[in-house]
C-alpha cells in the first residue's frame, strides 16, 4: 500500500515539475515574440556569417573559392576549398604567415598595450575634465560641453585621415606647431620629424619595443577617445545625491577626501562597463592604426585587426583571416570573462 | 572675503584648463577647415594659418555641384555621374533605415529582457554581448556569400541599400539592446502595472508608457545607429556595384587615390558630410548624458 501511495507521490511531484516547465515555457512565449524580430536579423546577418566564418578558418579559403555556393550542390565539388584543420591557427600562432614582418606574440603584446594606454588616458582625462565641467558655478560650462563632443561627433574616418595630414613630415601641422614654438619660445625641436619612419624608440628600457609612431596614434587616438567616457562620466556625476558632499563638508571632509570616498567610489559602477566597452572597442580600433601609421615602421604598430584586413586586401587569404578573426574573438573573450569576474567580487565589496 | 577670492582663483584655474582642452579638440578640426580653404587643392599647405592666402569657397562648390568623375555608370558621359544630392539621397536612405530598424528590433527585443523572466534569457543576453566582442572585418566574405544568395526582385539583397541597412542594423543591434534594456531597468514597474489594470495590453504599455518614457535611450539608439549608416563605407565599397546606389562616405573614401589626394575638395566634402552629424549630437545632446546606460548591466 505504501509503495503504490509513494510512487504515485513521486508521479504526481514528475507531473508538477513537467507543468511548471510547461508553465515556463507558456510564459515565455511572449518575451521571445518581442525578441524574434532582432533575434532573425542577428541569426541572418551576424550569427550565420560567423558559423560560416568557423568553417573558413578550418578551410583554405582564396578567391577562387569566393564561387562556392552553399546552396548550388554543382558548385561544391569544383569551388569547395579544401580542409585544413587547425593549420590556419597554427600558421598564426607560428609566425609562418606570408606576411611581411609578421610576429603573432609581438602583435599580441602591441596591441594589448595599445589598448590598455589608450583606455587608460581616455578614463583618467574623460573624468577629470567632466569633474571639471561639473563643478559649481563654471562659466561656459554648456559652450565647453558643446564643443567637446566633436571629436566623437566626426567621422572617424575622417578624423584619422585628418590626423595622418598633420603628421605629413614637410608641411604637416605638427611640425608646422613645433616650427611655430621653436620661433617664439627659443627652443629646438626638430620640425621634419618623419613620425611613421623613425625607428630609435623614444623612451627605451621596457618600453623600447614602442616606436614614434605609437605615441603619434595613441594622441590621435586619446583625442578621439575621450568624449564618450567624459558622457558617460558626466551622467554619474550628476547621479551622485548632493547631500552626500554636504554632509562630507560639515564631518571636515576636504575636497580631495571627498574626491576619493564619494566621487570615484560612486562613479565606478557606471565606469566599469563603459572601461569594458572601451576596451573592446579600442582593442580592434581599426580606423586609426589604419589610416595614421598603417602599421609602419616595419609593421610595428600593426595590431591584429589591421594584420587580419590584410590577409584579405592584401593576400587574399580569406581562411587565414577568418582563423585570425576568431583568435582575436578568443581574446577578447577571455578578458571580459576576467573582467567580470573581478569587477563582480569587488562589487560585494560595496554591497 | 577671502572665500570670494578663492571661487575667482578657482573659475580662473578652471577657465584655463579648459580652454587648453579647447584648443587641442579644436585644432585637428580647423586644420581641415583651413584645408578647404585653400584653392591650390595641395596636401601640404606651405604654412600654418587658419585662413589661407586666397582662401575660396571654390572646393565646396566643386563638392556640392559638379558630377563626381570617379563615380558614374559610363565613365565617357558626364550626365549619369553621381552628384551630390543623390549621393546625399543615398545617404540619408542608409542612415535613416538603419536607425529605424535598429530603434524597433532593439528596443522590441530589450522590453523583453527588461520586463520579463524566461527560458534563456540569460543565455540570449550573453549571446548580445558576446557579439560586440566579435570583429566585424573577418565577416565580410561570409556575409557577401549569404547576402548575394538573397534576391530581391532579380538582383541579391547585397547591392542594394536595403541589404546594406540590414547589415548596418543588425551589426549595431548588441549595443541597442545593451543600452536599452539597461534604461527601460530604471522605469518603474509600478507604471506598468497601472496601466496593465487600466486595461491596456502588453504591448500597448511597452507603446504608451515604457517608450516614451525612454526618450533619452532611444535618442542615444537613433544617433549612434544613424552615425554608423552614415559614416561606413568598407561593407559599401564591397558590396554596391550601381553607381547610383553610392553614399557620400564611399564618394569621401573614392576621392583618397592611390597617388594624390585632392585636399581641399576631401576636406570640403569631410566638413559637409559632418554637419548633419555634429548637428545631430547638439538636438540630442541632452540626452547624451542620461542615456547612456550601459551602467545598467545588473541582471
Amino acid at each position: 500500500m505504501a509503495a503504490i501511495e509513494m510512487s504515485k507521490d513521486i508521479r504526481g511531484r514528475r507531473q508538477d515539475k513537467w507543468n511548471e516547465f510547461w508553465q515556463r515555457l507558456k510564459a515565455s512565449r511572449t518575451p521571445w515574440l518581442y525578441i524574434a524580430p532582432a533575434g532573425f536579423a542577428m541569426l541572418l546577418v551576424t550569427l550565420f556569417p560567423y558559423i560560416f566564418q568557423i568553417w573558413m578558418a578550418l578551410t583554405d579559403y582564396r578567391v577562387k573559392n569566393l564561387r562556392f555556393n552553399l546552396l548550388d550542390s554543382a558548385s561544391w565539388a569544383k569551388y569547395a576549398p579544401p580542409f585544413v584543420g587547425l593549420q590556419n591557427f597554427v600558421k598564426i600562432l607560428t609566425n609562418r604567415l606570408a606576411i611581411e614582418n609578421y610576429d603573432f606574440w609581438r602583435l599580441l603584446l602591441f596591441n594589448v598595450t595599445w589598448t590598455v594606454s589608450n583606455v587608460f588616458f581616455h578614463v583618467v582625462l574623460g573624468v577629470i575634465i567632466a569633474l571639471a565641467l561639473n563643478s559649481k558655478g563654471l562659466i561656459g560650462r554648456r559652450i565647453y560641453r558643446a564643443l567637446f563632443v566633436l571629436p566623437w561627433a566626426m567621422p572617424g574616418y575622417v578624423a584619422a585621415l585628418t590626423w595622418r595630414n598633420m603628421y605629413d613630415d614637410r608641411f604637416g601641422a605638427i611640425n608646422q606647431l613645433l616650427g611655430i614654438v621653436n620661433h617664439y619660445l627659443g627652443t629646438s625641436f626638430p620640425t621634419n620629424t618623419r613620425w611613421f619612419v623613425v625607428t630609435q624608440p623614444p623612451i627605451g628600457g621596457p618600453l623600447g619595443f614602442l616606436p614614434l609612431a605609437f605615441y603619434c596614434v595613441l594622441l590621435a587616438n586619446v583625442w578621439l577617445g575621450w568624449p564618450f567616457m567624459s558622457v558617460v562620466a558626466t551622467g554619474a556625476l550628476q547621479a551622485i545625491p548632493k547631500e552626500l558632499y554636504e554632509a562630507a563638508s560639515i564631518d571636515g571632509a576636504s575636497g580631495w577626501q571627498q574626491l576619493w570616498k564619494i566621487t570615484i567610489p560612486l562613479i565606478r559602477p557606471a565606469m566599469v562597463p563603459a572601461i569594458m566597452l572601451g576596451t573592446i572597442w579600442t582593442f580592434n580600433q581599426f580606423n586609426v592604426i589604419f589610416f595614421i601609421s598603417q602599421g609602419n615602421p616595419f609593421g610595428r604598430t600593426e595590431i591584429l585587426i589591421t594584420q587580419s584586413y590584410k590577409l584579405v586586401s592584401e593576400q587574399r587569404l580569406y581562411g587565414a583571416a577568418a582563423a585570425f578573426a576568431i583568435v582575436v574573438f578568443a581574446i577578447l573573450l577571455l578578458f571580459t570573462l576576467i573582467n567580470n569576474r573581478i569587477t563582480r567580487a569587488t562589487e560585494a565589496y560595496y554591497a | 572675503m577671502p572665500k570670494q577670492w578663492k571661487a575667482i582663483l578657482k573659475q580662473l584655474a578652471l577657465q584655463l584648463f579648459l580652454l587648453t582642452v579647447t584648443l587641442v579638440v579644436l585644432f585637428p578640426i580647423l586644420w581641415i577647415f583651413s584645408l578647404a580653404l585653400d584653392p591650390r587643392n595641395i596636401d601640404k599647405p606651405l604654412s600654418l594659418t587658419l585662413i589661407p592666402p586666397g582662401a575660396s569657397l571654390a572646393a565646396f562648390r566643386r563638392v556640392l555641384l559638379e558630377p563626381w568623375k570617379l563615380l558614374c555608370k559610363n565613365p565617357n558621359d558626364p550626365a549619369t555621374c553621381m552628384t551630390f544630392p543623390l549621393l546625399l539621397k543615398n545617404s540619408l536612405l542608409v542612415a535613416m533605415g538603419t536607425s529605424l530598424l535598429a530603434v524597433a528590433l532593439g528596443s522590441s527585443a530589450a522590453y523583453a529582457f527588461s520586463r520579463f523572466q524566461f527560458i534563456g534569457r540569460q543565455a540570449g543576453m550573453l549571446g548580445f554581448i558576446v557579439l560586440i566582442m566579435l570583429p566585424t572585418t573577418g565577416l565580410l566574405a561570409p556575409l557577401y556569400v549569404l547576402l548575394s544568395q538573397i534576391k530581391l526582385g532579380n538582383e541579391p539583397l547585397r547591392a542594394t541599400l536595403f541589404g546594406l541597412v540590414i547589415a548596418y542594423s543588425s551589426g549595431f543591434l548588441p549595443f541597442a539592446v545593451w543600452n536599452l534594456k539597461g534604461y527601460f531597468d530604471t522605469v518603474p514597474k509600478e507604471l506598468e502595472e497601472a496601466a496593465l489594470i487600466d486595461g491596456a495590453t502588453i504591448f500597448q504599455t511597452f507603446l504608451r508608457v515604457i517608450l516614451p518614457l525612454s526618450v533619452p535611450a532611444l535618442a542615444v539608439t537613433v544617433l549612434n545607429s544613424f552615425m554608423a549608416g552614415w559614416t561606413e563605407f568598407i561593407l559599401a565599397w564591397t558590396f554596391l556595384e550601381n553607381p547610383s546606389r553610392f553614399t557620400l562616405a564611399m564618394a569621401l573614401r573614392s576621392m583618397q587615390g592611390q597617388f594624390a589626394t585632392p585636399w581641399s575638395d576631401f576636406a570640403a566634402m569631410s566638413i559637409v558630410m559632418s554637419i548633419p552629424i555634429v548637428l545631430l549630437f547638439f538636438a540630442l545632446q541632452r540626452y547624451l548624458v542620461s542615456g547612456l546606460t550601459i551602467g545598467g548591466v545588473k541582471g
